[in-house]
């Protein structure tokens, strides 16, 4: 494993995509503090910022607050990241494989047009995660995206496929123009949740406030959302699927565009308890 | 002095087919061979000597092709840096190129000078400004008329002298070199939702003018001011099934005036509806080889991303409903309006396919090449620095055939490019980029190498590596400067900017004044640019 202590917390962002390991994973640990970061337009190295240990591996930890240092993981295909600490924008924007897990929070565009792979945030994160870029046509379109704590604006815009799961609240406009894919949300989202949306499945456990192009078509449990649910149970993310328990109220839309998505809100039965 | 020795010179203005001589330069001049020493030489041999290349019709600059920069990020993400050095300042390449990146981009590739072709009066000192920041180029520009209110009256009222003098009074105040007219009546018309699909029917708006109405008065009036250029002709229907007939129609009102058609390609099609279209480009062809007063452009097409891009605004409209991609659409006070929609254009999509060889078909079947110029209407049909690979695709029949075959069987059936053995040479291919649209464009010192001419000259190697001509130059001369050496830009200058200054009686401002004071947001005093705005203007004669 190699490990990248921060030691000097840069003043700007520093952009710094060469954190991947599929670039580390062929250098030693001399190649890695030469590499080139951008710190604002300045050209710095990677040892200005960080001190650089252990032996040559595509397993990467990165130790500290780089909460400032953007594009971590960049178009990674492989290997795995672990960040001690809060992350900066753009993580694993492009990613197509391998594993990130963040101790802390991640800020906006988290995974962002990535096609592969798995992210884990413990924290929060911030707006446009799984999204696309702006004026791109789509957005995500494969891996896994988990939140424990809140998403913000835009969560998985026009993301075409792949997961995103959002322990806490999603802020508003989740799914915008969402062309497929999931995303599940425990406790719910603020407003205009599914705008725009053509295709795709919304799943909030906790009721949302709707738009009016959306219309409520029935009450039922799906046959995925077993299937979603034990894949969703291995990652630690629990979702109710049960009839005992309750069921999904699901409303088609979004009537303007017009869409064919659906959003499911799950009513727990008045005998259950355990509406989580 | 620069001496450029061995090279095989293609200078068709001059008769000069593939000789080795040597070429000298100075002052940014071609001159007679003096011997004189000194200087720098440049050895050519196995190099094949070009002027340099002229775009008779492309869009690199103003307000349209600056809100397609905007609306398409993802296209300026993919697009390639131009890094900021001692020589080059930064810009992106892509599809529709910011200023500087189109300089070095068009240079590059051995094009030293462009035709801006689409500029409303209204945003002609915006376009001024973008031009001045498109390094090494030469340009000129021509200004949008078929939609101008002020025109369209005076042209229903048949006041045609008035309407001559309003003209030229545009054309001055816009700084352009000449007049363009697209989809005559149909952008006025669009303001009302509407737009000009019938020649002889009336313009939404208007009692009696109709499209035919405004193509003869422009034709007439473009050659009455004696322009060096002849009215640039983006006709009706562009784009849509059945329109050769359109085409051919404008043609006929034309009544022997002069005139060049715009990205012809666009305006070829048969068959009654999508599922049906055809190439017509066959019989576009016979009738403009009957017709020496008019010059096209191929407006060819390739297969790939790019961005459309045209003051036709209700064709827009239709792409976006047809292709469900986002949507730009401008309005501009009484003078016209602008449409952007990305597009990709796909092989296996039966429309496309046949776009792709009515293009080559009508660069092909058209006989003489001093009347028919390469051109992709610059983004709309492909990007200016895809032109090496049509280059190919008229030069090589055999690489043509292949690529035929690669096509949808049932859209074979809809052209008739597989049956053309024709295979352009070297000469030609200087006559279709070069000579032939100097001409066109009347621009004497332009498109050839003969002495007096502007040092513009383009050296290519004659077998490159990588089997593909006009890639790679690996000299470019622009006025006299090596712009191009070693594969890198240098040298960078600013080019000129070619103007007309047609003749008009001053007492049309006591028209124009109030007319202004009622219909525009600009006040009539803030609307001509100023000459002095200009960098380095270059006024041409008129007559």
């Amino acid at each position: 494993m190699v490990t990248l202590t921060l030691k000097d917390q840069p003043n700007v962002p520093l952009e710094a995509e060469m954190l991947s390991p599929d670039v580390l994973v062929a250098l030693s640990n001399d190649e890695i503090r030469a590499l080139p970061v951008l710190l604002g337009k300045r050209r710095r190295r990677v040892d200005d910022f960080f001190s650089v240990e252990g032996a040559q591996s595509d397993d990467l930890e990165i130790r500290g607050d780089v909460a400032k240092v953007k594009w971590i993981g960049r178009g990674m295909t492989r290997g795995r990241i672990t960040i001690a600490g809060n992350a900066g924008m753009h993580l694993g924007a492009h990613m197509t494989g391998g594993a990130i897990d963040v101790s802390g929070n991640a800020s906006d565009w988290l995974g962002a047009e990535m096609s592969g792979g798995t992210i884990r945030v413990r924290g929060n994160a911030g707006g446009q995660v799984g999204a696309a870029y702006r004026g791109s046509q789509t957005g995500m379109t494969d891996g896994t995206i988990l939140i424990d704590g809140t998403a913000g604006l835009e969560v998985g815009m026009r993301m075409k496929r792949g997961i995103i799961a959002v322990g806490g609240k999603v802020r508003d406009f989740a799914g915008l123009q969402m062309k497929g894919g999931t995303i599940v949300m425990r406790e719910g989202a603020e407003l205009r949740t599914g705008a725009w949306m053509m295709r795709g499945t919304i799943i909030s456990l906790t009721p949302i406030p709707l738009l009016p192009t959306f219309s409520y078509a029935s009450m039922y449990n799906p046959t995925f959302m077993r299937l979603y649910a034990r894949h969703l149970a291995t990652l630690g993310f629990a979702i109710p699927y049960e009839d005992r328990d309750g069921a999904y109220q699901r409303y088609a839309g979004d009537a303007c565009v017009p869409g064919k998505g659906e959003i499911l809100v799950w009513k727990p039965s008045a005998s259950s308890d355990s509406s989580r | 002095m620069l001496r450029i020795t061995g090279g095989k010179v293609y200078d068709p203005a001059n008769g000069i087919d593939g000789v080795v001589k040597d070429i000298c330069v100075s002052d940014g001049r071609v001159v007679t061979d003096t011997h004189a020493e000194g200087g720098r030489t440049i050895d050519a041999r196995g190099l094949i000597v070009f002027p340099g290349g002229v775009d008779a019709h492309t869009h690199v600059a103003g307000a349209a092709l600056n809100f397609a920069r905007g609306l398409t990020p993802e296209n300026m993400r993919r697009g390639h840096p131009f890094v900021h050095s001692r020589e080059l300042r930064a810009g992106l390449g892509g599809v529709t190129p910011t200023t500087f990146a189109t300089g070095y981009m068009y240079a590059g590739m051995g094009w030293t000078t462009v035709n801006e072709a689409a500029v409303p009066i209204l945003s002609a000192r915006h376009t001024h400004e973008e031009l001045h920041d498109t390094p090494i180029l030469d340009k000129s520009c021509l200004v949008l008329m078929a939609n101008n209110e002020i025109v369209l009256d005076l042209l229903e009222a048949g006041e045609i002298e008035r309407a001559t003098h309003v003209v030229a009074w545009l054309i001055w105040a816009a700084k352009a070199y000449g007049v363009k007219a697209v989809n005559p009546g149909g952008v006025a018309a669009w303001k009302w939702g509407k737009d000009a699909k019938i020649l002889s029917a009336p313009i939404e708006g208007y009692k009696t003018l109709t499209p035919a109405t405004i193509i003869a008065g422009l034709a007439k009036i473009v050659d009455e001011l004696r322009l060096p250029h002849p009215v640039h002709l983006h006709c009706n229907n562009l784009g849509i099934p059945g329109n050769v007939s359109t085409t051919l129609e404008t043609l006929r009102i034309l009544d022997g005036h002069r005139a060049h058609l715009a990205h012809l390609q666009f305006h070829a099609y048969g068959g009654d509806d999508w599922g049906s279209l055809r190439s017509e480009a066959a019989a576009l062809a016979e009738y403009f080889n009957a017709h020496p007063n008019l010059t096209t452009d191929a407006g060819a097409m390739l297969f790939g991303e790019t961005v459309t891009i045209t003051a036709d605004g209700p064709l827009e409209y239709m792409l976006h409903q047809l292709s469900g991609r986002k949507w730009g659409n401008v309005d501009v006070e009484n003078e016209t309006g602008c449409g952007i929609v990305p597009h990709a254009y796909k092989p296996n999509k039966l429309v496309n396919a046949v776009q792709w060889a009515v293009g080559l078909e009508l660069l092909l079947l058209i006989n003489d090449p001093w009347r028919v110029f390469l051109t992709t209407d610059h983004p709309n049909g492909a990007c200016f620095w895809r032109y090496p690979e049509i280059i190919r695709l008229l030069m090589d029949v055999e690489f043509r055939k292949e690529q035929i075959k690669l096509l949808p069987e049932k859209a074979q059936k809809r052209i008739v490019l597989a049956d053309v053995d024709r295979q352009y040479t070297l000469s030609e291919i200087a006559i279709i980029s070069s000579a032939g649209p100097a001409r066109a464009l009347g621009l004497s010192q332009k498109g050839h190498l003969g002495v007096g001419a502007d040092a513009d000259i383009a050296l290519y190697e004659e077998r490159p590596e990588s089997g593909i001509l006009f890639e790679f130059p690996r000299y470019v001369i622009k006025g006299g400067d090596v712009v191009v050496e070693d594969g890198a830009v240098r040298n960078v200058r600013n080019g000129r900017q070619f103007v007309v200054r047609p003749a008009f009686d001053h007492q049309i401002e006591d028209y124009l004044r109030p007319l202004f004071q009622k219909v525009y947001t600009m006040s009539f005093d803030n609307y001509p640019v100023e000459v002095e705005r200009l960098h380095q203007p270059d006024i041409k004669p008129c007559g």
